[in-house]
């Protein structure tokens, strides 16, 4: 079989060569449908393009009207709101389950299976599901508290402002949490049981333990985790789409869903992709603070993990 | 994956959970986990038990809303005849399965390249793999739609399956990278010894080694895909090529009045699939989501 070989099976033994041609069907279509759109975007945010219409180059105009604009700088609130007050809770939860998940259990698969339901179903149509929750006449939320006694008139979820914020916010959270959980329960387990025997052996309380076992060798995935989470909830658009579009007078409103209602059905192109731009920055920024507080723990502790 | 977890529950067993008293246990751990069940599945519970309701009784405030008293499949014989759900249907299952094979094809190659041809550069495009998988669709989303629109493909299912790898490709390629660098070297050298060829390495070595590696990536990319909802929305405006989740937001809602039982109906079928695949491969998805993030 070896002898005889082509000059093409040769060349295909070549390791730069056939490391090139495996590479080119995953480069040519990240390449058109990624990298490509990724610059016309940005490129776009520099133009006044409508839908059917090619634009022209009008420099920062754009992002001058964006900063003069309400709308969006309540949606440019809005999202920085959502994404800090969902993902401190997010965390503080899913950092708690998975804890309870890492202590012995009964039927320990079956509850790490289940917890993880809300995360692999189609967010737009759980959302569907929070919608009817939320409703204003039947909320079965509103109905519970009204029988305790709790409340005396129905909650408006999603009419009023605030309510509006709070109630997303929740969904988000019901929908991330077990993502942290089940990843963080991850790094729980490769945690060698021998260190809590050696802290309890010289008298180290739970939270000493926790404080100064657990939290430590696990803070390289709670960095991973968290900057993943983070930059999900920040860019989060079908929750709120589906919930409020937006409302009421645009208290939901995030970058996304602000990006998409000028773009589509707006038309104006230029401007919706100068709003997608303009959360670039506080991406990079939130992977880099990840990145570089990863490194300096991991520096601290030797440079073994991560 | 199955020693990895094996392990710690054997240790853990004998460990020093003697020390804890029952009622202490009951407080601490079941009672919050218990709480955590109930509100993560409730949403669940609630799809299933409004599809269930016959009009009269979702729209009533009087006797237990907990409960059904009267089921009637109405809502599913409604959304399954009077809609074009069977449809929208079809076109997910079509559009995911068709990304996700077409993605698994070219990650397994481009992390095969990357991680054990070791060409030159590659360590740099392993990076900018990971980098891809950062970015979001949310602000990919409106010069996709400019390109599709060049490209003639608005409105049909090839736009949905041209982009979806966009964001599959990046995380399969990830997830497979990690695979294979587990695979010993020395199989591939006792190979390539033997005059195997790279192409029959791969196909004959490493791919059956990464059998599980391939699963969780499989079944991560087709969920995914099922799950896609801003390309979807945004490339799509014809109800006959919608995909289930924006089929059931756009198309189930008419108007002012909401047909709830029917839209219950519409997110229950929509999630059963991923639900039912999801709990044949808790394993693999689970190692496949923790795998991505660990590295």
């Amino acid at each position: 079989m070896a002898t005889k070989q082509s000059a093409l099976a040769r060349a295909l033994d070549n390791r730069h060569l056939l490391g090139a041609l495996f590479l080119l069907p995953a480069a040519a279509l990240l390449l058109v449908f990624l990298t490509y759109p990724l610059g016309l975007g940005t490129w776009l945010g520099f133009t006044d393009t409508k839908i059917g219409r090619p634009g022209e180059w009008i420099g920062l105009e754009n992002f001058v009207f964006l900063w003069g604009d309400d709308v969006t700088r309540l949606a440019l609130f809005n999202t920085i709101f959502y994404t800090t007050v969902a993902s401190v809770i997010k965390f503080g939860l899913g950092l708690w389950l998975a804890l309870l998940l890492n202590k012995h259990l009964p039927f320990k698969a079956f509850f790490r299976a289940i917890v993880l339901l809300p995360f692999i179903v189609p967010t737009a149509l759980s959302a569907i599901a929070f919608w009817w929750i939320y409703d204003s006449q039947f909320s079965i939320i509103s109905w519970a508290l009204v029988r305790l006694g709790v409340i005396h008139t129905y909650i408006d979820f999603l009419g009023e402002p605030w309510h509006a914020r709070f109630s997303t916010i929740a969904a988000n959270i019901w929908r991330g949490v077990p993502f942290v959980a089940i990843t963080l329960l991850a790094g729980l387990q490769t945690i060698s049981p021998s260190y809590y025997e050696a802290a309890s052996l010289d008298g180290a309380s739970d939270w000493q333990q926790f404080r100064y076992v657990t939290l430590p060798l696990l803070t390289p995935i709670i960095a991973v985790v968290m900057t993943f989470s983070v930059l999900f909830t920040f860019t989060d658009f079908q929750l709120i789409y589906v919930l409020t579009r937006g409302g009421p007078l645009n208290a939901t409103h995030l970058m996304a869903t602000l990006s998409f209602q000028r773009a589509i059905p707006g038309g104006a192109l230029g401007e919706g992709a100068a709003i997608a731009t303009a959360m670039v920055p506080f991406l990079i920024a939130a992977i880099m603070v990840s990145y570089f507080g990863l490194q300096r723990r991991a520096w601290q502790q030797g440079g073994a993990d991560a | 994956m199955t020693t990895d977890n094996a392990a710690p529950d054997v240790v853990d067993s004998e460990g020093m959970n003697y020390l804890v008293s029952l009622p202490r246990r009951v407080v601490t751990v079941y009672v919050p986990i218990g709480a955590f069940l109930i509100v993560l599945l409730f949403p669940f519970y609630w799809m299933v038990i409004t599809t269930l309701k016959p009009d009269h009784e979702l729209l009533s405030r009087d006797g237990n809303p907990f409960w059904v008293m009267n089921p009637t499949l109405l809502h599913i014989r409604k959304l399954l005849f009077e809609t074009s759900y069977p449809d929208w249907l079809w076109n997910t299952i079509l559009i995911s399965v068709v990304a996700t094979f077409m993605s698994l094809v070219a990650s397994v190659l481009a992390a095969y390249s990357i991680e054990r041809l070791r060409f030159r550069g590659s360590r740099y495009v392993g990076m900018s793999i990971f980098l891809a998988y950062l970015v979001p669709p949310s602000i990919l989303f409106i010069p996709l739609a400019a390109i599709i629109n060049q490209l003639g493909l608005f409105d049909t299912r090839l736009a949905l399956i041209l982009t979806y790898p966009t964001f599959l490709i990046p995380f399969c390629t990830w997830l497979l990278m990690g695979y294979f660098k587990s695979i010993p070297f020395e199989l591939e050298e006792c190979a390539l010894i033997d005059g195997a060829s790279r192409l029959q390495i791969l196909v004959k070595i490493i791919l059956p080694l990464a059998v599980p590696g391939l699963i969780s990536a499989g079944i991560f990319a087709f969920t995914l895909s099922w799950n896609e909802f801003i390309y979807a929305l945004t490339f799509i405006s014809s109800s006959e090529v919608k995909t289930v989740p924006v089929a059931v937001v756009t198309e189930l809602v008419e108007g002012d009045v909401y047909h709830w039982g029917s839209l219950m109906a519409g997110a229950l079928l929509g999630s059963l699939p991923v639900a039912v695949l999801y709990s044949f491969f808790v394993e693999y998805y689970v190692s496949g989501l923790t795998g991505a993030v660990k590295e």
